[in-house]
């Protein structure tokens, strides 16, 4: 089979040089200029400790771990293990008994607390959201704190919903007994961030939502971390998510003590002993896929033809590509649903073509794992691969999956071969 | 009328219209007489339930104090209040709002102990100072339960101001007493229920007022 290939990674990078001219016009005061605003600060914990009264044992014992400007650290370890407590330390939900946090180069250990976490967004599971508050009003609870004027506030709550994927128009006057746990969620971050803080702390915020949702809320996390460049501690007991996440894992155990504390290629090519060996379980290899996105592989064609656009011209490149279907697009080029070659050679027109709801999708930040996923469940052994604005980027097949997934395991047995242990911290 | 004038019974329709100008104005002064006791029942109730919500002992100690205190006869303590202070319009007030207080104060505090604590927490994480937490979460969340318990207190302040007449105080307890002291005598029925019936229809518009003050003052978002 003979097929052109198309690199998503090209037209990333093209989009990329978009943004960065949209926020140099700066003064504009365009939603670009805004984003650009403020990146994370370093975090820094220094031999912090918590004795919760009347317990001998410390729920987390003596921790030291930095944390690097700009860059999402994802705490994993069993329940129990203190990792809420180590990260409700940074804003001081809950005081440390020892030590010092810093951020930035402030030791904010004993600033006021409320000034703190007004610059500390701060996100947890079910998002945590006001009941009695509109989106809008939750969003720009912490807007309102800071005092903004009204124009302000309200400018930023618009910017914010679109940032996440919600329209203003139709969710700025909701209430978030009117959406769903996904879209709750999405307002949870997007209130996180209304202040533009530069550290954003999360609790395992995607902890109760549905997988297929949780692989979407993560997918745009990332995507907004590309642009944002928060400092974010996240917590987690799903490792799966720490890999796909984290630009580092900490692995805490009991007490929260650091076990390793490395990036995720290098815990699944080396963990520190048999207690990460146990986190990581079988299939390294496997959740190396987690590791690799779908921009990163290159892309294959299918024959695409636009709704209301010429029949014969998608039936000519079907041909030329040896396919059976042909991927209708909208006029914004987003795919609407797959149509068979007889059909339209039957029809001869592609005038009223629905989009089909269930159509497997992944998008060029999703990782060749959740390729892989919506591959099992497709019917046509491919899937459709989405840009910006859920443009049509391109097709991803298994072929791809399977050498993407070899390659991987021979570097990773380079890399355990090299490297005994991985770096403690 | 004339056989008002010597005493003869009379048809309760014909009661009704002979005595309406002191009907209406006793009705007002009952109304009246409630609203602002329920008023100040409302502050005081949520006042008392913010100083103990957070304390399961303070907590417990204001529910036993509410229900003990329901159970004192509004008679003996409106007697208790002459003997201290005097007859009139203050021992009346005072009296209902007591018993007021009660029914708000433990439906308040069942409201604000019930609020989500991770919202709590959230709320505190964003940087919102305690006052704000209570005034802009907790009160806000618990306000439908408090005001069913405003509504409660609203319907018994109707009954236990009607035993203000005892205590010489305003409103339609008058036709009550009057009815029963004069028991078998003319228009003694007549007195009794023109008083009973009117204090009922306050009730309902009460309850009707108090109905769509609730709705106004309660979110969108976390009505029922
Ligand atoms: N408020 C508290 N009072 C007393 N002990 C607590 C409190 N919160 C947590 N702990 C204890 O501290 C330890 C760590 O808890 P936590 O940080 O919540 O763990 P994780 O988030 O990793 O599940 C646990 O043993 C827990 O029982
Ligand atoms: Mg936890």
């Amino acid at each position: 089979m003979s097929e052109s290939t198309t690199s998503a990674s090209t037209s990333s990078a093209s989009s990329t040089a978009t943004s960065g001219a949209t926020a140099a016009d700066g003064d504009s005061g365009g939603p670009a200029a805004a984003r650009a605003a403020s990146h994370g600060e370093r975090i820094l914990l220094d031999g912090v400790t918590k004795r919760y009264p009347g317990q001998h044992k410390a729920a987390v014992d003596d921790v030291t771990l930095e944390i690097p400007a700009g860059e999402i650290v994802m705490l994993v370890g069993p329940s129990g293990c203190g990792k809420t407590t180590t990260m409700k330390m940074i804003n001081r939900l809950i005081e440390p008994t020892g030590g010092r946090i810093l951020i930035g180069d402030e030791d904010v250990t004993h600033k006021n607390a409320d000034d703190l976490r007004r610059r500390i967004g701060y996100v947890i599971q079910g998002a945590g959201l006001f009941p009695h508050y509109t989106v809008g009003d939750n969003i720009g609870l912490v807007p309102n704190l800071l005092k903004w004027d009204k124009s302000r506030t309200r400018k930023r709550v618009e910017e914010l919903l679109d940032m996440v994927g919600l329209d203003p128009g139709q969710f700025r006057d909701r209430y978030p007994r009117q959406l769903s746990g996904g879209q709750q969620q999405r307002v949870g971050v997007a209130r996180a961030l209304a202040a533009d803080p530069p550290v954003l702390l999360m609790d395992e915020p995607f902890g109760a939502v549905d997988p297929i949702t949780r692989q979407r809320l993560q997918d745009e996390l990332l995507r907004l971390q590309e642009e944002l460049r928060k400092t974010i501690v996240f917590v987690t007991h799903d490792f799966d998510e720490a890999v796909k996440l984290g630009d580092r894992i900490a692995i805490l155990q009991e007490g929260s003590e650091v076990v390793q504390y490395d990036t995720p290629e290098q815990i699944l090519a080396a963990p520190a002993n048999d207690f990460v060996e146990g986190f990581v379980g079988s299939g390294a290899a496997l959740k190396q896929l987690t590791l690799t996105r779908v921009r990163d592989v290159d892309l294959h064609e299918a024959a695409v033809a636009k709704v209301g656009g010429d029949a014969r011209s998608a039936i000519t490149k079907a041909r030329e590509l040896g396919r059976k279907w042909v991927i209708v697009l909208d006029e914004e080029e987003r795919p609407q649903r797959w149509v068979p070659v007889d059909e339209l050679e039957k029809s001869g027109t592609l005038g009223s073509v629905t989009r089909n709801l269930d159509l497997e999708v992944v998008n060029t930040a999703s990782t060749l794992q959740d390729a892989l996923d919506q591959m099992l469940t497709s019917s046509h052994g491919v899937v459709v691969v989405t840009g910006r604005r859920n443009r049509y980027e391109g097709v991803i097949r298994v072929e791809t999956i399977m050498a993407a997934m070899q390659s991987m395991q021979s570097a990773a047995h380079r890399a355990e071969t090299v490297t005994p242990t991985g770096a403690r911290s | 009328m004339t056989a008002a004038s010597k005493g003869y019974p009379m048809g309760f329709w014909s009661f009704v219209q002979d005595r309406a100008p002191v009907l209406a104005s006793d009705a007002w002064q009952h109304f009246s007489l409630v609203v602002q006791s329920l008023a100040i029942s409302t502050v005081l109730g949520l006042a008392l339930a913010v100083l103990v919500y957070r304390s399961p002992a303070g907590s417990a100690a204001a529910n036993a104090f509410s229900a003990i205190g329901l159970t004192i006869p509004s008679y003996a303590l409106l007697g208790l209040m002459v003997g201290i202070i005097s007859l009139g319009v203050v021992p009346s007030v005072i009296g209902l709002v007591f018993y007021g207080t009660l029914p708000i104060l433990r439906n308040a505090i069942v409201g604000l102990s019930g609020v989500d604590k991770t919202l709590v927490e959230s709320a505190r994480g964003m940087g919102m100072s305690p006052t704000a937490v209570l005034l802009k979460l907790e009160i806000p969340l618990a306000w439908p339960i408090v005001m069913t318990g405003i509504r409660v207190s609203g319907q018994m302040l109707m009954g236990v101001a009607a035993i203000a007449a005892f205590v010489l105080g305003p409103g339609l307890g008058g036709f009550i007493f009057s009815g029963i002291s004069r028991f078998g005598g003319a228009n003694a029925t007549n007195s009794i229920v023109a008083g009973t019936v009117g204090i009922l229809i306050l009730a309902v518009i009460l309850d009707l007022l108090l109905t769509v003050v609730s709705r106004l003052t309660t979110s969108r978002g976390i009505r029922v």
